[in-house]
């Protein structure tokens, strides 16, 4: 048999060079922010813990270790995984979708889905709005250059910038209407992650379905509450 | 039974196509898809037109030969169902049917309704053989194959290649058409020896071939007519990630021992 194209010295460099390689880096990465995102939502519910439970949640994030870790080490540990992560998916994406678009140059004129799904068609531009709401989130609640009046977000004061933040309403709709594209995300991506890791054993693919679209609407609802208690007054 | 056909009429590979409108009467609801169209190609050639080109061999559903998009719907979407076994009695007196060929960049068209899926053929000659000496046939019980075992082989080894995976995957990628190939031979003992190598081989000629990127939607499965599994694709991406560590561990023991 001839050598092939996939072939390389390193298998990580052969791994991305390959589509489907490419894809279980996404699957890989996606994975490891789904774990992300679950544990979020779960910290994000100490709100209801009222404002010293949340504040020292946040403390602990950053003595996340010690002794063995110091001050932020933990945090920064993560940090870096995620972004590492978020690259690297992104970037997969990227090239993975201007590569299908290229295989079909030619649109039918009349197409039908039989088995795709809302979830699993909107993966990409879905993707692009979870991004722009990654920045923004970052900007908004861990450093309050946007969404905050002049002096009104403090570092470390999490419960009171998250009253403050949501209760501009622009703000909360905005975080609400991210939440709905990342339950569309991971309604599709949680079970595409495991089928293209080889999980799928055809008579458990309707689980896999069912467990994938549980986890969705649970990190969903957990995330959504937060905006709302606080527009409805619930938390403030 | 009477249609209303608008079929995609294309000269040539590099001729600009387009959809004509025909008629067709005197159908009757037995008559398979393929005999529709025969009867409306013995009326252009009454009238001195160029008959609708289209795919066709066996008319059983076994050779791969026939398929196209009808009303958007590969083999016209019917569970494990050809066009060349797909009655006229599953549509509508009168309806009006659209006909188009498979669209991929992998699969040019020839002519009308025919693509070129030799795409399909430089995958299989990638790897879709196991290499044993010839001579004498061994006894067929010499080697055992577990019942399970040969029932997966078997259920991949009913892909019969039309192609309609790709035309219907809206990324037009061949992981089902490649995963049935490579599953085949990938579970059967016969197939070990060169399983790694095999399935390095048939994953890069395949994504030579300019196939898009799988995102698991599924429309493949639902349109083959051989019900080949989306799990297959699973399997297939999972011998393609042992095949480029397995290598690497290889040659770490190597390098250590
Ligand atoms: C309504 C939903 C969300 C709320 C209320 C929320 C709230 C917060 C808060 C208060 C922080 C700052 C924590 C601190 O500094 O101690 C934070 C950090 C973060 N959030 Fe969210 N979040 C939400 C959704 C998400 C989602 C969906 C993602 C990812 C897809 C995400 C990604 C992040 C990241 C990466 C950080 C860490 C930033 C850093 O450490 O610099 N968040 N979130
Ligand atoms: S003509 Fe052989 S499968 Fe349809």
């Amino acid at each position: 048999m001839k050598t092939s194209r996939v072939s390389s010295a390193n298998p990580l460099v052969m791994l991305w060079n390959s589509v489907i390689g490419k894809k279980i880096v996404m699957a890989v990465t996606g994975a490891v922010l789904v774990l992300f995102v679950i544990a979020h939502m779960l910290g994000n519910l100490k709100v209801y813990g009222g404002q010293q439970t949340m504040n020292a949640y946040a403390r602990f994030l950053r003595e996340m270790g010690w002794p063995i870790l110091g001050h932020e080490e933990g945090l920064w540990a993560v940090r870096i995984i995620l972004l590492v992560c978020v690259v690297l998916h992104v970037t997969a994406a990227t090239q993975l979708t201007r590569l299908s678009w290229q295989a079909r140059p030619q649109e039918y004129h009349e197409w039908k889905g039989l088995a795709s799904t809302f979830a699993s068609r909107t993966m990409r531009w879905g993707g692009v709005l979870l991004l722009v709401f990654i920045v923004f989130h970052i900007l908004h609640m861990t450093f309050g250059v946007v969404g905050f009046s002049p002096g009104q977000f403090k570092h470390l004061a999490v419960y009171q910038n998250v009253v403050a933040g949501f209760s501009v309403w622009p703000v909360s709709l905005f975080y609400i209407v991210a939440m709905v594209a990342l339950g569309l995300h991971l309604d599709h991506g949680i079970w595409s992650a495991i089928q293209t890791l080889g999980f799928n054993s055809g008579r458990n693919e309707h689980v896999l379905k069912l467990v994938s679209r549980a986890i969705a609407v649970i990190v969903v609802l957990g995330f959504i509450s937060v905006p709302v208690s606080v527009m409805v007054g619930w938390v403030r | 039974m009477k249609f209303t056909l608008r079929i995609w009429r294309q000269k040539s590979r590099e001729a600009p196509g387009k959809f004509v409108t025909y008629q067709v009467d005197g159908i009757t609801p037995d008559m398979s898809f393929l005999e529709m169209l025969d009867v409306l190609n013995e009326e252009l050639l009454a009238r001195g037109e160029d008959p609708v080109a289209f795919e066709h061999d066996c008319r059983e559903g076994i050779c791969g030969s026939c398929g196209f998009l009808i009303n958007g719907l590969a083999h016209g979407g019917r569970r494990g169902t050809t066009v060349c076994q797909l009655s006229m009695r599953f549509f509508k007196d009168g309806e009006t049917l659209t006909l188009e060929p498979w669209r991929a960049r992998a699969f040019p068209v020839v002519r009308d309704l025919i693509v070129d899926r030799s795409a399909f053929d430089r995958i299989i000659q990638a790897g879709g053989f196991i290499s044993a000496p010839v001579g004498s046939a061994p006894d067929a019980n010499a080697i055992l194959v577990p019942k399970d075992i040969a029932d997966t082989a078997f259920e991949a080894a009913a892909c019969i290649g039309c192609g309609a995976c790709v035309a219907a995957c809206p990324n037009a990628s061949a992981m089902l058409f490649t995963a049935a190939k490579l599953v085949h031979l990938n579970v059967l003992p016969q197939g070990q020896p060169q399983r790694y190598q095999r399935t390095l081989n048939m994953v890069a000629a395949m994504e030579a071939e300019g196939f898009g990127s799988c995102t698991n939607h599924g429309e493949c499965a639902a349109v083959c007519p051989k019900e080949i599994p989306l799990e297959f694709i699973g399997r297939m991406n999972r011998d393609l990630r042992r095949a480029i560590f397995r290598r690497r561990f290889e040659r770490w023991r190597d390098a250590t021992q």
